[in-house]
């Protein structure tokens, strides 16, 4: 069953012990910053900063009100950033999030341009000890919240859910949030009668949803997020070391969907394999030559930019 | 806190006035979060609006020190109603449980008679004598008193004529609510005066930190009595405490009037153990009448069992004799006397132990000079504080600075084992969890270390009164102390037996019990350590007891006051959520179910003693005696842009004022605008736990200046530039955040400004800035001398 995360920004108070929780446990550094005339910072999500809180001022005739909202990766049913990856580095995990293989990743950038919410963002392969890439070093690759796979996997919580002293941060069963969610949304009405539950649909359903006060883009979330549609990608665009890795057998063809690089779990097959069974259960064989592969992967890209957007079980 | 964290949840009704516990008490801003989520309604009051207030359900603006006004307009709010609508109210609350019956000497003149001050007043000596702010007694000298409330001379009727200025429009132009919203609050909070609802008031240093922050207490607890929310779940009189173990180290003595659990520290005049206990016992707890338990009529067994516990091998009269006596004024002890004391070349030598001065002392450019009159500072810190780095700040050069320092490094929480005691009294023992960094020791270590040292020295060498040191036991295992040891030495042990005491009922003046401190009497026993208990049953009634979770004192009671929570035959005034509840049934006479009752006598008609038992007439006080008066009465802020609307008497009459040559008081001319500090989430006092770590430094980076854009406009000053504050005493420098969450106050007419300045910033870590304590004044409460850190006058300038 998918998992989710609902955010309640009526709860959140904008402490951001959810912004240090995840450096924490992800082993992220600081950026240095500067005050900017603001609370919110880091000024914008990094390959440093997965997680943030954005503050918002509304003024209205000497009153005023300060929302508090959530922005990190959204985990999408739909999502763009694994339709236009074009090295299978972005991946839907079975558990509902969009996991990234920073090993594969050739730093592109597609998945930055793509994505609806500005959510992945570039940078050095080594920010953070946890995630370790070794081929083709020193390279891009990009970065953003994994819902503290390993974590879940292990049966504990996200580490932002884990540190939210208010409680805003729930993580659940997504069916039993999205009850919640609406829950919540309802009560809230009679105070915000704009109150939404964000996420229950977009995009397929998002597996982090928002209990939002206002409409979506008074909190900064795009009002209807669409996929939209993306160039094509040419295998003459792929790295050299891609390609010899592959060639050479230190990455596979597609993606292995194991453990985090650089982690230690192991979880059975099993619980991961909706990826790689139904591409390989869709492709029909159990191995195929690099070259076809290669071929497929980028063809696939191409007929995804031509057609309308497609959700995971096209 | 009266109550506790946990049962925030039980409330109805919560106003946060003086703190803001979204960004100062995160943590347990769940459990505030959790009453929202049962209906009930969040007030934030306060200067400007915050992150508490951005989850509030109403928010009223507050010029910073004006709390008497806004609160003595609710206190009015209330009295009317409760002629109108008295059924919406608990008058057989306030008539059994408060003052309010008691008659007050006729003679005595309250501050409508006397333009703002109190019968009593003599301003040469800016303190009041309070004969006739007195009881009247009957012959057998018990109180008298009118329970139909309506005697001229009694406490409610002169609590109604006191307060009968405190209209709404006068309170919004003083304090600059807007009014419909104060209205709003008024209506919201007096609907918790119903018997069965309840409100709890949340305050912090926004209270505590004014030159009458006592009376600005005293005035939460009037409205508490009022509506009749002390002692029932979801009710009370709470300080949110600013660190893990305040509570606790204020119950160890952190002042400087008391002793370990609120015994009074012994002044000059008190020759001998005897005189000492009868003065205390004459001047705070007589009482004559048999209903009042008077608890502290005990005084003199925890007093010798205190001694006992520090001097095993003498009579408690003979290590009374050991003990330090004062022999100034309390003032010259606080915080503010004491670097007056070493600005004036009066004290020499100073351990500073975890304390941080250098940024968080008021003035703290005096406090830095005295510094530097030191002849030698001992600093026991994690990190170089500030105060450790004083003589290599930027403004001196360190050879002219002859002060030796030196710098102990100390264990971190989780490297040493112990307990802690959290706002609501919960003693809590925490593990070990890895060992100290480098040569850092536990304070428990450190101090060990230190006095079996000093002991071999007073031994050796003598020295005058050494038998202070060489008498005093201290044995809790040698050069590598057991914590364990200490704390059944504070829970106490019967001599003659040895073994460990299971309540402070067992203790005794005779000098055969020793106890560290009567009021954590129970929390290590022969049954082991109390505070080290995990059980997760919320216990009776469901609000939340826990009563096998941790410890709290006194004697695990969760919720003090509790009997005020139940009428006089023992029923809960709220049969929902029940604190206690009188069991006819249980026992072979009768029992309490729920919370540990104060006092285990049966209800008050069926024999039982008055409510409040800690008080030597029984009774909550509406009516009690302190420093600046029995009532308390709005006075402007020693620096303040206005006049005082409700009298002649501008400030507090009777706080202490100093007069160095670098105490400077500002002129409204010059420095018009109201200035105030306060903390933020991402850093923690003083800063040098938080402006050392990376990821929280990246959240606040540098110190920042929130004003109002009318204000920024007024000045040139854009968001995110640069702006100067800068007040009699210094100025600092540092970003401007210029917010609509601070408007401009409109007073009388006339509008004022305030800006708001967070106090975390230093010159050593990893971010550094000016302490915004380089602008508040060197004057302190009336009552406690806590500094006026909250409301002092400024000007700004764009940098």
């Amino acid at each position: 069953m998918p998992k989710a995360m609902l955010f309640d920004s009526s709860k959140c108070m904008a402490c951001r012990g959810c912004q240090v929780a995840c450096k924490q446990w992800w082993e992220l550094p600081a950026v240095p910053t500067t005050n900017q005339g603001t609370y919110e910072n880091p000024p914008d999500l990094s390959a440093e900063t997965w997680n943030r809180i954005k503050f918002t001022e509304i003024g209205n005739n000497g009153t005023v009100r300060w929302l508090f909202t959530r922005q990190s990766c959204m985990h999408c049913t739909e999502a763009a950033c694994v339709n236009v990856c074009p090295v299978y580095a972005r991946s839907p995990h079975e558990l509902g999030f969009v996991t990234i293989d920073q090993e594969r990743c050739i730093g592109c950038g597609r998945c930055v341009e793509y994505c609806p919410f500005g959510v992945p963002k570039l940078g050095n392969y080594d920010v953070s000890p946890r995630i370790r890439v070794e081929l083709g070093t020193p390279r891009t690759v990009t970065y953003n919240c994994q819902l503290c796979r390993d974590r879940v996997e292990d049966g504990l919580i996200p580490a932002c859910a884990k540190t939210c002293p208010p409680g805003a941060i729930q993580f659940g069963e997504r069916a039993d949030l999205v009850e919640q969610g609406r829950a919540r949304v309802n009560a809230l009405k009679a105070t915000y009668p704009k109150a939404y539950l964000y996420g229950e649909n977009e995009l397929g359903g998002l597996h982090v949803m928002f209990v939002l006060t206002d409409e979506p883009g008074v909190h900064g979330l795009p009002e209807n997020p669409q996929v939209g549609t993306y160039p094509d990608f040419s295998a003459n665009e792929l790295p050299v070391w891609y390609i010899e890795a592959i060639d050479e057998g230190k990455l596979p063809v597609l993606p292995s969907l194991g453990p985090l690089p650089g982690l230690p779990a192991t979880p059975p097959a099993q619980e991961l394999g909706w990826g790689a069974a139904a591409l390989w259960s869709w492709l029909g064989i159990g191995v195929v030559g690099i070259g076809a592969a290669l071929g497929w992967a980028i063809r696939r890209r191409v007929a995804h930019g031509e057609e309308k957007p497609k959700t995971q079980e096209d | 806190m009266t109550n506790h964290w946990n049962d925030i949840a039980n409330s109805d009704c919560m106003m946060a006035i003086g703190s803001n516990p979204a960004e100062n008490h995160p943590a347990a801003f769940g459990h505030i979060t959790e009453a929202k989520e049962r209906g009930a309604k969040l007030i934030s009051v306060d200067p400007r609006f915050t992150r508490t207030s951005a989850k509030a359900d109403i928010y009223a603006q507050m010029r910073s020190g004006t709390d008497i006004a806004f609160i003595g307009g609710m206190i009015k709010y209330v009295l009317d109603d409760m002629d109108k609508n008295p059924e919406n109210y608990n008058i057989v609350y306030v008539t059994e449980y408060t003052n309010a019956s008691f008659l007050i000497n006729p003679d005595f003149q309250g501050a409508v008679d006397l333009d703002g001050t109190f019968s009593g007043y003599d301003s040469s000596q800016r303190s009041y004598d309070r004969t006739t702010w007195k009881y009247q007694y009957d012959e057998s000298g018990i109180p008298k008193r009118d329970k139909t409330l309506t005697d001229p001379n009694c406490v409610f009727q002169l609590l109604k004529k006191h307060f009968a200025r405190y209209d709404a429009d006068i309170c919004c132009n003083i304090t600059g609510a807007d009014k419909a919203t104060y209205l709003d609050i008024c209506r919201t909070y007096a609907a918790t005066g119903k018997p069965g609802k309840s409100g709890t008031i949340m305050y912090a240093m926004g209270t505590t930190q004014h030159t009458n922050g006592t009376q600005m207490i005293r005035s939460y607890v009037i409205l508490q009595l009022l509506l009749g929310n002390i002692g029932v779940a979801g009710g009370g009189i709470n300080a949110l405490r600013g660190e893990s173990n305040v509570q606790g180290s204020t119950d160890m003595c952190l002042l400087a009037h008391i002793l370990p659990g609120y015994l009074k520290q012994p002044i000059n005049k008190d020759q001998t153990l005897e005189e000492h206990n009868n003065r205390v016992l004459t001047s705070y707890y007589t009482n004559n009448d048999d209903k009042s338990l008077n608890w502290w009529k005990n005084y003199p067994k925890y007093m010798a069992s205190l001694i006992k516990a520090w001097y095993r091998d003498v009579t408690p009269s003979e290590g009374y004799q050991y003990l330090p006596k004062t022999t100034k004024p309390y003032n010259d002890y606080s915080w503010i006397g004491l670097f007056e004391a070493m600005y004036d070349g009066v004290i020499k030598g100073l351990m500073c132990w975890g304390q941080n001065p250098a940024v968080c002392g008021p003035n703290v450019n005096m406090e830095r000079k005295a510094l530097e009159k030191l002849d030698w500072l001992v600093a026991v810190d994690l990190w170089e504080t500030e105060t450790a780095a004083f003589w290599n700040r930027s403004d001196v050069n360190p050879a002219d600075i002859n002060t030796e320092v030196f710098l102990l490094p100390a264990a971190a929480s989780y490297e040493k084992e112990g307990s802690v005691t959290n706002s609501g009294r919960w003693m809590q023992w925490r593990y070990k969890a890895v060992s100290p960094v480098g040569e850092a020791k536990a304070d428990l270590e450190i101090i060990n270390a230190l006095v079996l040292k000093l002991k071999e020295l007073y031994e050796q060498e003598g020295g005058p009164l050494a038998e202070a040191i060489t008498k005093l036991t201290w044995d809790y295992g040698g050069s590598h102390p057991d914590v364990h040891m200490v704390a059944k030495e504070v829970n106490g042990r019967d001599l003659s037996t040895g073994k460990l005491l299971g309540s402070f009922g067992a203790l005794k003046d005779d000098g055969t019990t020793i106890s560290g401190n009567w009021l954590y009497c129970a929390s290590y026993t022969e049954a082991g350590n109390m505070s080290a208990r995990r059980n997760p049953d919320p216990g009776m009634f469901n609000i939340g007891l826990y009563p096998e979770w941790g410890w709290c004192w006194p004697v695990n009671r969760r919720i003090i006051y509790n009997r005020a929570s139940v009428d006089l035959d023992g029923n809960p005034w709220d049969s929902e959520q029940p604190v206690i509840k009188w069991n006819p049934t249980k026992g072979e006479s009768g029992g309490w179910d729920g919370d540990i009752p104060d006092g285990g006598a049966p209800p008050v008609n069926q024999g039982g003693y008055y409510a409040f038992i800690m008080q030597a007439e029984g009774h909550s006080r509406l009516f009690g005696a302190l420093n600046d008066g029995p009532f308390p009465e709005h006075y402007e802020p020693w620096e303040s842009p206005v006049e005082n609307l409700l009298s002649g008497t501008q400030n507090d009459p009777a706080f202490k004022i100093w007069d160095s040559d670098m105490d400077h008081k500002g002129d409204p001319g010059r420095y018009p605008i109201v200035a105030t500090t306060y903390r933020i989430s991402e850093h923690w006092q003083a800063g040098q736990m938080t402006r050392n770590l990376p990821w929280l430094v990246e959240l606040m980076p540098e110190l920042f200046i929130e004003l109002s854009e009318e204000l920024a406009a007024e000045k040139g000053i854009v968001n995110g530039g640069r702006v100067i504050v800068e007040t009699a005493r210094g100025s600092v420098e540092g970003v401007a955040m210029v917010t609509k969450r601070f408007q401009p106050f409109k007073l009388n007419g006339r509008v004022v400004h305030e800006v708001g300045i967070p106090w975390h910033w230093g010159y050593t870590g990893l971010s550094t800035g000016d302490s915004a304590n380089v602008l508040t004044p060197h004057v302190g409460d009336a009552n406690t001398m806590i500094p006026e850190y909250k409301a002092f006058l400024c000007n700004v300038r764009k940098a």
